[in-house]
């Protein structure tokens, strides 16, 4: 034991002597969550649209400051043809256009139809849903206040309820994916070097003709990278709470212990890759380029998993950052309990287990 | 010239070398670019419901069989109790429950209207919106039915009806690959340049090698250009791969605009991604520092770069940081380019950025790399 606390101060001294690092390492989580949690959203705000209305009547005005006044879109007036509308998308900057024909009121008060055209620009074809569904009820409910004054028969009331998120904020699906992508990627790259660089730099001889085991080794690798992530993991809870408003509603012990848990399946995994690798580019190459994205998009916050075509809908429970979300989700917003989250914890401990398992198998005592 | 030219041999060699290097950054691009743009969809299907059905009417089951019949929808569970319907809810296997109170199908014939409960899980607000914005058409269009039944005459046919035309430009079926394999290919082609070339120098520093180079009279741009150029090319060959090998072969996506353009932006591009990697190496001691660097930089550059999700919704301090961003006009002249067919004359703006930045970063760069230590 005395042996092993030995090794695991080197490791320490390691880390605390290289203050470069330390600051990426603490700095990076706090900037990246800060950062994220407040500029990512899949809300669609502040759309450029361009209205052409060949009628200039009333309806038309009225449609036209409804339009205005919604939050989601910046409006233009402008008179395009077809060929000007082609051009003004190529440029980039306006999402959809909105024509109305001549004598639209005209149309609509003595022949009781009148068409509105809109026009979007689906290469992004996201964008253009949303905003061609917020333009249509915004146009629907122009049409339902002309009909006010008539009172219809047999109506069917909806009461709607938003449960969890009452105010519909990005935040709230968006800090729990932060946090989870941030902590996997950085403990995983954090370790992926360590046990390469000593190959490297050929310090690793030295370790092994030590009658140190060879377990003991690895383990204390992960030691103090262990506890410098709990301490980003206190520091990106607090800021969640303090700075973006997203108070835990079920524990903290539970959250926080659960989330201890997945630093240590990300901690094994970076083990894993830098006993598989022999140099440390090749580690941080797999790391950084094989990770980053797909980390990113299997977690599940930013495209719902459930879209996914069936085989990458499996691939997707190899990410332990996946079933940490839906942990986050749960205790955090949800305010669940430890028997909502059972299943999802004992996945994460036996990726952790199996991990490590298999990193110390795979380290080799001899040299080449 | 002639410095330059061993200097170039060099580097090639040491590039070609190393097999598991080149397998990682020819490879693996390849192999995200075929997956990632499949997973990458936003479209909202594949609700989950919950029917808790208390009235057990006609009605209820015609409104049951209307909401799931376009497909939206999956019925989850269909039961008598709410608490039921809100544990599948905590579980995440529901994302809307509707309740169908008792009496239903009598009160609304009797006092000619009647009530619909709907809980939406709003965590993804998004997807609450929709969601909830579908289910509230398809019981107006179920109202509407059971009016035209019950008066076969109505009032509606007299009043003003608004039509509405939609047309969807450029991508008509909605297909979601078309719009993210070029920006999913941006990035992967930025990840191959900052992280090699940041990685490259700060190897030779860590192992010593540069030492080495650090006493022969070879110039610093001499220096700079043999670690830029190689590089340079391998992003280009990146890119092409993705572009007409798995862009076009695979999602048959075919570039409709000027080719010359897009090459000619890449070509600017290119450098001004490999200074910042030449930026981040002269500010590092070790790889480990370098790749922290770089990896706080590729978040940053993948996620405030409109890639997924939309610049304009960002308050307006992130969307100065996003302009700042390269990889935000390379993806934007990329869609441009080969979604909407755009030419030189439309991307004038953004290259005189990326060229700034280009100058820019590769100056900094220059300037900051010190022969002595």
């Amino acid at each position: 034991m005395k042996r092993f606390f030995a090794f695991v101060r080197k490791e320490f001294h390691h880390v605390f002597r290289d203050p470069k690092t330390m600051l990426l390492l603490f700095g990076v989580p706090v900037a990246q969550i800060l950062l994220f949690g407040f500029a990512l959203t899949n809300e669609i705000k502040n759309a450029h649209i361009i209205i052409t209305d060949n009628a200039q009547d009333i309806a038309s005005k009225q449609i036209a400051a409804k339009l205005a006044a919604n939050t989601n879109f910046i409006t233009h007036q402008k008179q395009l043809n077809p060929q000007q509308i082609e051009e003004t998308f190529r440029q980039g900057k306006v999402k959809l256009v909105v024509i109305f024909p001549p004598n639209f009121n005209h149309d609509l008060l003595h022949l009781q139809k009148a068409q509105v055209q809109i026009i979007a620009d689906a290469s992004d074809p996201n964008t253009a849903n949303t905003l061609t569904t917020y333009a249509t009820a915004i146009i629907m409910d122009y049409q339902k206040q002309l009909w006010q004054n008539t009172n219809l028969p047999l109506s069917i009331h909806t009461d709607m309820r938003m449960i969890y998120n009452p105010e519909l904020k990005g935040i709230t699906n968006f800090v729990p994916g932060v946090m989870a992508l941030v902590l996997m990627l950085i403990c995983v790259l954090m370790t992926s070097v360590s046990i390469v660089r000593e190959k490297e730099l050929g310090t690793m001889e030295v370790l092994l003709v030590s009658p140190f085991n060879a377990v003991l080794v690895v383990i204390s690798k992960a030691v103090p990278y262990f506890f410098l992530s709990l301490v980003n993991l206190t520091v990106i809870l607090l800021l969640s709470v303090l700075v973006m408003g997203m108070p835990v509603a079920g524990s903290w012990v539970l959250l926080y212990a659960i989330s201890a848990l997945f630093i240590l399946t990300a901690l094994s995994l970076g083990l894993l890759i830098s006993n598989v690798t022999n140099s440390q580019q090749t580690a941080m190459l797999i790391s950084l380029m094989g990770m980053l994205l797909p980390t990113l998009i299997f977690t599940g916050f930013m495209f719902p998993i459930e879209n996914m075509p069936l085989p990458l809908q499996v691939m997707s429970n190899i990410f332990p950052s996946k079933w940490y979300y839906i942990i986050v989700k749960n205790v955090m917003i949800k305010g669940l309990g430890f028997t909502a989250i059972w299943k999802e914890t004992l996945i994460l401990l036996t990726a952790t287990l199996l991990l490590m398992t298999i990193s110390i198998a795979k380290f080799k005592t001899r040299l080449a | 010239m002639r410095a330059l030219k061993f200097l170039l041999q060099k580097e090639f060699r040491q590039i070609f070398r190393n097999t598991t290097i080149l397998r990682v950054i020819l490879i693996m691009p390849v192999i995200q670019l075929i997956i990632m743009p499949l997973a990458a969809d936003y479209e909202i299907k594949n609700i989950n419901i919950s029917v808790v059905d208390h009235d057990h009417s006609a009605y209820s089951r015609q409104l049951t069989d209307k909401i799931l019949a376009p497909g939206y929808f999956k019925l989850n569970d269909y039961g008598t109790s709410y608490p039921n319907a809100f544990g599948q809810f905590q579980k995440d296997r529901s994302d809307l429950i509707l309740e169908i109170p008792a009496q239903f199908e009598k009160t609304l014939v009797k006092e000619n209207q009647a009530n619909l409960f709907m809980a939406v899980n709003a965590i993804n607000g998004v997807k609450a919106l929709v969601g909830s914005a579908y289910l509230n058409r398809i019981i107006a269009d179920f109202n509407a039915q059971i009016r035209a039944n019950w008066i076969p005459n109505p009032q509606t046919g007299t009043l003003p009806q608004i039509e509405i035309a939609t047309l969807n430009r450029f991508n008509p079926t909605l297909n979601y690959p078309f719009f993210m394999v070029p920006g999913i290919l941006v990035v992967l082609v930025t990840m191959v340049g900052v992280y090699m070339c940041s990685l490259n120098i700060v190897k030779e520093k860590e192992v010593g090698t540069i030492e080495q180079i650090n006493v022969t009279p070879i110039k610093k741009y001499h220096f700079i250009l043999g670690k830029l150029i190689p590089f340079w090319v391998i992003g280009m060959f990146v890119f092409s791969l993705g572009l007409f090998g798995v862009a076009r072969l695979l999602y048959l996506i075919v570039p409709t605009g000027s080719l010359v353009a897009l090459y000619g932006f890449l070509a600017v591009y290119l450098v001004a991604v490999l200074g910042i990697g030449l930026l981040i190496s002269t500010y590092s001691a070790n790889q480990q520092q370098a790749m922290s660097l770089a990896f706080f930089c590729m978040m940053i550059f993948m996620l405030m770069s409109g890639l997924f999700t939309p610049i304009n919704s960002m308050p307006n301090w992130a969307q100065v940081i996003a302009k700042l961003n390269p990889v935000t006009y390379f993806i934007e002249v990329t869609r441009m380019i080969v979604l909407k067919g755009s030419s030189f004359a439309h991307i004038q703006q953004q290259l005189l950025v990326i060229s700034a930045m280009a100058v820019f970063f590769n100056t900094w760069a220059i300037w900051n790399y010190r022969k002595t230590s």
